[in-house]
Order: C-alpha cells, then sequence, then structure tokens
C-alpha cells in the first residue's frame, strides 16, 4: 500500500559498474559509443579487460585501440530465474569473440533471447546500453541496427 | 609423508537452520578430532575458508601457531591439506585442524556475498545480469557441446548416474532414481542447464585432521590413517567469461596434473574418484581434463554406466553435489567421501579401495585443488 499517491511501477535498475583508474579509458570510451580495448605494442596482441600491463607477454608498452566492434557469438546461456533489473523474461549472458581476438561477456539486443535464435558463432555487432551512469557494450546481430 | 587422521562431517546436513555457519565449523572440528582420537589440545594448526582460522580457532578455544586462510572457492579445503602436508613436513606444524561449515541454504550467521562493482567481476560481468553461480558456470557448455556434440541427453545422464549412488546413501537428500527424462522435464534454470543438473543447496559441515605418517604410526587413533600421496593446486580466472577455452578447465589440468606426479601414479590407478559436481557438466569436463577419458568422450562414458555403480570407474559415490549436498564451498565432501571409502566405511562402499582421487573446483572454473589419497597399502608405509 503506497503512502505517498506514487503508482509509478518502482524498477530496479540492472547492476551498474564504477570504473577503477586503470579501467577509466574504457569507461570513457563506451560513454562516447567506442568499444575499446588494448593493444600490447611488443607482442601485438589485443586483450580484454583493461589492465596496464600485457597478459600474454607482460609487456607495460600498451595502447588503447578502438576496436571494431565486430564479433561473434562464441557461447552463452540463458537465465530462467529473475534478476534485478532483468524482470522475468529468460534473458541470455553471452561471451563474444571479437574480431581482434579477446573474448567479452556481453547481453543480446535485436535478436530473441532463444536457443532457435542464438546460433553460436553468429556474427555480431556493439551496440551500447545504460547501466546507472555507465554505458556498457551489448552485442546485437549483425546488420540488425535500425 | 602425511595423513588424514581424523575425519567428520556435522551430525546433520541438509536443512539446518538452527545451527549457525560458525558453528557448523565447530561442531564438526570437534567430531574430526575425537575421529583421531586426539584431543583440541593436540591441534596446532588450523585452516579454514568461508569463516576465518581465527575465528574458528578461538570458538574452539585454540591458539594456533600455523594458520592458513586460504578462500578460493568449493576447492580451499583441498588447498588446506596441500598446504598442511607441506608445513607439516617442513616442521611448520604437528596436527593440523581442516574446518567447513556453511548455512548455504539457510544463511544462519552466514556472511553476506554482494560482489563488489569495482572489482572486474562487478565491472564487467554483474551488469549483465550474472547471479549465481548458474548464470556463470555452465557458460562453456553449448560451445562443448558445439565442439564435441554432447548430447542434452548425455548431460542429463550425469544427474542419473549420481542419484544411483544416493539412493544407497542414507544421508543423501534425493534418493529417489530419476532417468534421464526426468531431468529434462525438470524446470529451466540456465539454459542448458535444467533443475536436476544443478546441486543442492544446503547447510552443513565438515573437518579433517592431517598429522604426519611418522606421527601417526607413534600415536595409533582408532581409524586407519589415510595417505596423502599427492597434490595440486591451480588458479586460472577470476571470472568465468575470460576462461582460455570453454571445453576444458585449465585449472583441472594443473592441479591434477601435480598431484598425480606427485604421487607417482597415472588415471589407470584410480579405484575410485570424486569430481566437484556443482552443475552437470562438471565431471564431464574433470574426466577428460584428467585424462580418465579421451577429449569429447566423456558424456558417452558417463551415459553408458561406467561411472555408475558396477561400473568400472566408481565416481562421486557419495550421490555428489548433485543428490547428497551442497553447501556452497562443497570441495570438503569430496574428501570426507574419498576417506570413508579408503577406510572401508563408506555408505555405498565400493569394494577394494586402495586410492580414490578427488578433484575440486573453486568458483566458476576459477580454481581447482587434487588430492591423490590411499591406504596403508597404496603408500607402502
Amino acid at each position: 500500500m503506497s503512502t505517498t499517491g506514487d503508482t509509478r511501477p518502482r524498477t530496479v535498475p540492472k547492476p551498474a559498474p564504477r570504473p577503477t583508474p586503470d579501467t577509466a579509458p574504457y569507461w570513457e570510451g563506451t560513454a562516447r559509443g567506442e568499444l575499446r580495448i588494448q593493444r600490447c605494442n611488443s607482442c601485438a596482441r589485443s586483450y580484454f579487460y583493461p589492465r596496464p600491463y600485457c597478459p600474454h607477454c607482460s609487456s607495460d608498452d600498451v595502447s588503447w585501440i578502438t576496436a571494431a566492434g565486430r564479433g561473434r557469438l562464441h557461447t552463452y546461456l540463458i537465465s530462467h530465474r529473475p534478476a534485478p533489473g532483468f524482470g522475468e523474461v529468460p534473458y541470455a549472458i553471452a561471451v563474444v569473440e571479437l574480431e581482434e581476438g579477446p573474448r567479452m561477456m556481453a547481453n543480446l539486443v535485436g535478436v530473441e533471447n532463444t536457443p532457435e535464435a542464438l546460433v553460436l558463432d553468429m556474427p555480431l555487432e556493439v551496440d551500447f546500453e545504460e547501466r546507472g551512469d555507465q554505458s556498457v557494450p551489448v552485442f546485437r546481430p549483425a546488420g540488425s541496427a535500425s | 609423508m602425511t595423513a588424514i587422521v581424523g575425519a567428520a562431517e556435522t551430525e546433520r546436513i541438509g536443512v539446518v537452520p538452527d545451527i549457525s555457519a560458525l558453528e557448523m565449523h565447530a561442531q564438526s572440528a570437534r567430531l574430526a578430532v575425537a575421529d583421531a582420537g586426539l584431543k583440541m589440545s593436540d591441534i596446532d594448526g588450523v585452516a579454514a575458508a568461508g569463516l576465518s582460522p581465527i575465528a574458528v580457532a578461538h570458538y574452539l578455544g585454540i591458539a594456533p601457531t600455523y594458520m592458513d586462510a586460504t578462500a578460493v572457492g568449493g576447492c580451499s579445503f583441498l588447498v588446506h591439506v596441500r598446504h598442511a602436508a607441506a608445513a607439516i613436513s617442513a616442521g611448520l606444524a604437528d596436527v593440523v585442524l581442516i574446518t567447513h561449515g556453511e548455512s548455504g541454504r539457510s544463511r544462519t550467521g552466514a556472511p553476506p556475498r554482494a560482489p563488489d562493482p569495482a572489482s572486474p567481476q562487478g565491472q564487467f560481468e554483474a551488469p549483465y545480469g550474472t547471479l549465481g553461480p548458474p548464470t556463470m558456470f555452465p557458460m562453456g557448455v553449448l560451445r562443448y557441446m558445439k565442439e564435441f556434440g554432447l548430447t542434452h541427453e548425455q548431460l542429463a545422464s550425469v544427474a542419473v548416474a549420481q542419484r544411483r549412488w544416493a539412493a544407497n546413501v542414507p544421508r543423501a537428500m534425493f534418493r529417489e532414481p530419476i532417468t534421464v527424462d526426468d531431468v529434462l522435464a525438470s524446470r529451466m534454470i540456465a539454459y542448458p542447464m535444467h533443475l536436476l543438473e544443478c546441486c543442492l543447496v544446503t547447510d552443513g559441515g565438515g573437518a579433517l585432521v592431517v598429522t604426519s605418517a611418522e606421527r601417526a604410526r607413534a600415536m595409533p587413533g582408532p581409524k586407519p590413517p589415510v595417505y596423502v600421496l599427492g597434490t595440486g593446486e591451480a588458479a586460472e580466472t577470476p571470472m568465468v567469461s575470460m576462461m582460455e577455452d570453454f571445453t576444458t578447465s585449465k585449472a583441472f589440468r594443473l592441479s591434477s596434473a601435480r598431484a598425480f606426479a606427485e604421487a607417482g601414479i597415472g588415471p589407470d590407478d584410480v579405484d575410485h574418484l570424486m569430481i566437484y559436481d556443482a552443475f552437470a557438466h562438471l565431471p564431464i569436463y574433470g574426466l577428460e581434463d584428467l585424462g580418465f577419458v579421451g577429449r569429447g568422450e566423456a558424456g558417452a562414458f558417463i551415459a553408458e554406466g561406467n561411472t555408475s555403480p558396477g561400473g568400472r570407474l566408481p565416481m562421486n559415490t557419495n550421490g555428489g553435489g548433485l543428490s547428497y549436498t551442497h553447501t556452497g564451498m562443497y570441495g570438503m565432501f569430496l574428501v570426507q567421501e574419498a576417506v570413508r571409502q579408503l577406510r572401508g566405511e563408506a555408505a555405498a562402499q565400493v569394494p577394494d579401495v586402495d586410492i580414490s582421487l578427488a578433484q575440486g573446483v573453486g568458483g566458476m572454473f576459477m580454481a581447482a585443488g587434487t588430492l591423490a589419497l590411499g591406504t596403508a597399502a597404496a603408500a607402502g608405509a
């Protein structure tokens, strides 16, 4: 029973990330609609998640690059349990393999989150969604942007 | 060489809302020390995960001079045994008590479990709706299915095989026989995992007492010592999404290889096997990563009954996390069942067990711990 007279549905927000100094360039990028990853200048490999040292060769000579935003659906699951901000509808949690090599977790938008619609290795492209004050990368089927 | 000379679970497991997590540690500790024929004052080392070994030791009236707070998920207790073996061999401790207690189901006196939004997991996974192990642990299963042709029916057969063992285990939470169709008809939790392919959520605890083989011989307790033949531990990643290969656990491979090498044995020497089964795909990954079968063969191996009662590789003979109990950090119960089988006192006893291997996992394929355990005959003791 409401005592405020406010009858608007109360929506619980989806969990929001809190950037740290080492990850700030990533989140500054997503705020501008860019997916930034890091590339090692010593071994020429790209990596995710953000850290100032290459996980492949330990070099600290690394640069931020803007990824092409293209990838493939590497694997996923579909959670059927309600989660804060995700409501009652089953939703997919996926791992996307970027064209540059690294993989990252993401949600899948612009496509039904069903086993029939989500086919492993299908081509995807990046999009962005709000989480609190931050913008997080999500992926949609390639060519599906409206 | 070192030996497990005391082992016990809490008197009750399953749904036990009237006992706090700390009391679960303490009750099982007292039972394990009594099982070893020792007094609490004989303990000079304490290891615990979930709660601090300082808290556990003080609750029990111990001022330990060796402590291990390694907390790397459900395999922590296997890692504690490894560290205790090293510490005892190095002369840092004489008798180490390792405790587990968790009010996983009732949350009585349980610590909070909220992800930090500034952690890597909080920044790069939680925003996508990861909420507990079912939303993370099975992440690689569809990839495995595509790479190796594992069927939904074979995956379901893992739960069926373990329920066959649980039927003979009075303390198991679920004992009614089930079929592959029952598993596939159970509620979907996180596609492709159905309810019966996910572990139980229970309350309970367990404890172990580890000492040197020399001391075990000099001051024999009421039960035969279980010898630590070889141990391993490994870590891969704090985030499931960063697994190097979603069809295999790097931590399983690294940890088990160390344990096999240290014990001087291979998979063919193992009479009894425990593989941590938080979800039905773990025994599949484990059988392959530990070298019991080739890549892509584990699903058929289990479906054909090889790990079931009467099969050639008895596995998860207490019913496992899927049917026996799963408090959250289930690894303690792997070791308890391995000890029971080696002592010849298990509910579903396998004949002639001289070597048992226990493979634990921590987090969502984040870490691993392995113990190769044996009877006096296997240890040459």
